[in-house]
């Protein structure tokens, strides 16, 4: 019997300015990342709340990334600042809670950085596909 | 044994109400048993007089409690503080959750509220009486002909062992003396789980959060937690629900509760005292407070009113979440 | 009556765990007990009682009803019930054995619960005498003997011996299975605990909280009662006593929506919480106070009126041991309950 290959389900909220436009341009390039990468585009990426984070990873993510426009540039000036905060105290409590932190990540894309967003997205794959499936977060309800 | 007594407590309460300054009392009020004891509004001086009581057993923070009172109250509510009470109260008018108009608040000294489990893990179950000797607890239980001393210093409640302040930060009036911010080491707990390993970590919270039966007390007696509707709660949400299914939703209520208030979270320990499966909910709190305190430098909720929360504030020099750990040695 | 020495109690455990999962009372990493499947290493523990209830076992926290998956337009309802295996739960206090009773009585009349049924058609109730009972402890109240355990097997534990008689068939084929390890006995030591238990019984701060007042047709008596206002003043309204109650029986019944299904649980619920008997138009209750007094009233006069006068309280005193505010059924009875309670 054949294994099915592993593929990691990753979750990016990407901000509507920068990031989900930095997505669009790597798309308009031709450049490669997963297709197991599910974008939700979110108005500012100061609008995730740890739920999202957590929501995600019971409906079957394996990792989390949020995208926002570089720090300095936000469209409603502070949103990333407040996101700053909040991801780095939630991922911290992940992590208290033995919790991989590896598959979360924050990272900033402008609307002209297509090709970081696709190289963002091929890394963290990468990293989360090292650590294999989703198992300390997981609703085996959402899983059969 | 605390230094203020209660004779101190009722004749304040009562010159208070009789002069008509308050209208209301939110006191403690004397149980079945010398340990059981139950917060109460008292209307009246002979109630006081009859019913109030002061002791080693007085937990319980009346902070949340003048949300709803002051609400119903016609006139002012005299409220006691202990010296952590203090603190709550501050964030609350902070967040603007009640009148200050409308309360008058009398400053007690606290010396450690005992933990009854503590004493019943000495002196087993049966306990008739318990009378506060010096520096012990006299424990006569049905069992036993003479009583068993227990000392108090041994049987505090954690959050006690591990208390943060002597100091009232709010208050109309202060019974007794003020005492100082004490430089505790209730972070050691949280900083000697940061040195396990993940897995070890994760097996810790798993035997912990396991136990939890979802009767939100953490939540209901905490007084940083006052929306009018939790999102547990809210049908609406579509992450409400009364029992956690299965370890995923364990995890996410309290990871989700712990976050909300951080920032706000005073750690005055009640999650930790009302949970009655003893889950060590404030290490979660704690790490909050611990992780700001490092990254943003210290902060004590509730230390003064109008203060800034963390987590509603920045710097653009603040630390990127890919960094938090990578830091090494902090002290570097 | 059977004996056997205390010593050879976990070979006795051993032998049983062989034809089927065993759960007693052991000690957790807080202090506390709560009921576990016995494996080799796991002691009985020596507390009186567990922080939750062996409800449970009967009627868990949270259960699978069914299950649907859609596709098209078709709608697939998948049963999720099995035949439960047979199971014994060792160390049962006499009044938790008692609020099976009160339980039975909800979910086995018609029409019947069938997964509570299945379970408790499955399990072995094995009480054990309270030789050590608690200042919270209040089960005389309800005619609870705590010397005379009673389920399918009775147990008493006296220092040195542990002795065993069954009460039910099911309790019989139960001891046969230990018949190697146990011996005939008589019953003079038993009796000499059920003396020492009388006495101590006799001794306890709560011996004279009487049911007297309550019961059945007594709604009016009680309902509006100036009290309740003052009892309920400082209630938080979290669900702490419902949940540690071995006889609170109400619970909801929700879909969660997995992403490629639906499945349909219910859960415990409290009268406690504001979003109780939620309907389409609202809610019923909407102050703390009518939710406590609907707590305080179901178990006081309402359950007893539909099911011949039996409370729905067995006085094991967990109420009393973990409400965050010490606010619990005697201080209400001793309240409202008039002078038999002064």
């Amino acid at each position: 019997m054949q294994m099915k290959e592993y593929k990691p389900l990753i979750v990016a909220f990407c901000c509507n300015w920068c990031s989900y436009a930095g997505a669009d341009l790597a798309g308009n390039n031709r450049l490669n990342y997963p297709a197991d990468v599910k974008i939700i585009r979110v108005p500012c990426s100061c609008r995730v709340n740890p739920m999202f984070i957590l929501r995600a990873f019971q409906r079957g993510a394996d990792g989390v990334i949020i995208c926002g426009c570089h720090p300095g540039d936000c469209h409603y000036t502070s949103g990333n600042y407040f996101t700053r905060r909040r991801m780095a105290l939630l991922f911290s409590m992940l992590d208290f809670l033995g919790i991989e932190r590896e598959r979360t990540r924050v990272e900033w894309v402008s609307a002209a950085e297509g090709a970081k967003f696709a190289a963002t997205m091929n890394d963290f794959a990468e990293q989360v596909a090292a650590l294999g499936e989703n198992k300390r977060l997981e609703d085996l309800r959402c899983k059969r | 044994m605390q230094t203020i007594t209660q004779k101190q407590l009722i004749d304040k309460a009562v010159s208070l109400l009789e002069s008509g300054t308050v209208s209301w009392v939110i006191g403690w009020e004397k149980g079945e048993f010398d340990y059981d004891i139950t917060p109460a509004v008292f209307k009246n001086a002979e109630d006081v007089k009859e019913k109030f009581v002061w002791n080693d057993f007085c937990g319980a923070n009346f902070s949340k409690y003048l949300i709803a009172q002051t609400g119903k109250c016609e006139g002012k509510i005299l409220v006691f503080l202990k010296p952590c009470d203090t603190y709550s109260f501050n964030q609350l008018l902070t967040e603007h959750r009640f009148d200050r108009e409308k309360v008058y608040a009398v400053g007690i000294p606290c010396d450690g509220m005992v933990d009854i489990s503590k004493v019943k893990a000495v002196c087993g179950e049966g306990i008739s009486a318990i009378s506060c000797d010096g520096e012990n607890l006299s424990v006569t239980t049905i069992y036993s002909d003479a009583p068993v001393l227990v000392k108090t210093e041994d049987a505090l409640l954690e959050r006690c062992v591990n208390c943060k302040s002597k100091k009232h930060v709010a208050y109309d009036e202060l019974l007794g003396e003020d005492g100082d911010v004490i430089d505790s080491a209730r972070f050691d707990e949280v900083a000697k789980l940061e040195a396990m390993t993940p897995d070890e970590r994760f097996a810790f919270w798993q035997n912990e959060l396991s136990r939890c039966i979802r009767c939100n007390a953490c939540r209901d007696a905490c007084p940083a937690c006052t929306c009018e509707k939790c999102v547990f709660n809210n049908p609406n949400s579509g992450v409400e629900n009364k029992a956690a299914a299965n370890s995923f939703e364990e995890k996410m209520f309290h990871i989700i509760r712990a976050f909300h208030v951080a920032g706000r979270c005073t750690d005055c320990g009640e999650c930790s005292r009302v949970c009655p499966q003893n889950i060590p909910l404030h290490l979660l709190n704690r790490k909050f407070i611990k992780d700001i305190n490092e990254f943003y430098g210290d902060y004590q909720a509730g230390a003064e009113v109008g203060s800034r929360a963390p987590l509603v504030n920045y710097t653009t020099e603040d630390l990127e979440p890919g960094e938090i750990f990578d830091r090494g040695d902090l002290d570097a | 009556m059977r004996k056997c020495s205390l010593t050879a109690i976990d070979t006795v455990f051993a032998e049983i765990a062989k034809s089927m999962p065993l759960y007693l009372p052991v000690d957790d990493s807080d202090g506390s007990a709560s009921y576990r499947k016995w494996e080799e290493g796991k002691a009985w523990s020596e507390k009186l009682n567990t922080v939750s209830s062996p409800k449970d076992f009967f009627f868990p926290q949270m259960e699978n009803l069914m299950e649907f998956k859609t596709e098209g337009k078709n709608i697939e309802v998948i049963d999720v019930r099995n035949e439960t295996e047979d199971f014994a739960i060792f160390g049962v206090r006499p009044c938790d054995v008692k609020s099976f009773d009160v339980l039975d009585r909800v979910f086995l009349s018609e029409p019947v619960d069938s997964y509570y049924a299945n379970r408790r058609a499955h399990g072995v109730i094995v009480s054990v005498a309270c030789t050590r009972p608690s200042e919270t402890c209040f089960c005389q109240t309800f005619g609870i003997n705590p010397g005379e355990p009673c389920g399918d097997v009775s147990v008493w534990k006296t220092e040195k011996e542990i002795f065993f008689e069954a009460n039910t068939e099911k309790g019989a084929e139960f001891l046969k299975k230990i018949d190697g390890l146990t011996e005939e006995c008589g019953t003079e030591a038993v009796e000499k605990q059920r003396e020492d238990i009388n006495t101590i019984m006799n001794k306890l701060p709560l011996k004279d909280v009487t049911t007297e007042a309550f019961g059945g047709g007594k709604t009016m008596d009680f309902f509006n009662h100036p009290a309740w206002e003052e009892l309920s003043q400082t209630c938080l309204g979290c669900g702490t006593c419902t949940f540690v109650c071995p006889t609170c029986q109400c619970y909801d019944i929700k879909d969660f929506n997995t992403g490629n299904g639906v499945v349909r649980y219910r859960c415990w619920d409290s009268c406690m919480y504001s979003d109780f008997t939620k309907m389409a138009h609202g809610n019923n209750r909407t102050s703390q106070k009518e939710r406590f007094r609907q707590r305080f009233m179901h178990k006081l006069v309402y359950y007893p009126e539909n099911n011949d006068g039996l409370f729905s309280c067995v006085g094991c005193g967990r109420c009393l041991a973990k409400c965050p505010i010490s606010m619990n059924i005697v201080k209400v009875m001793k309240r409202i309950g008039g002078a038999e309670n002064e």
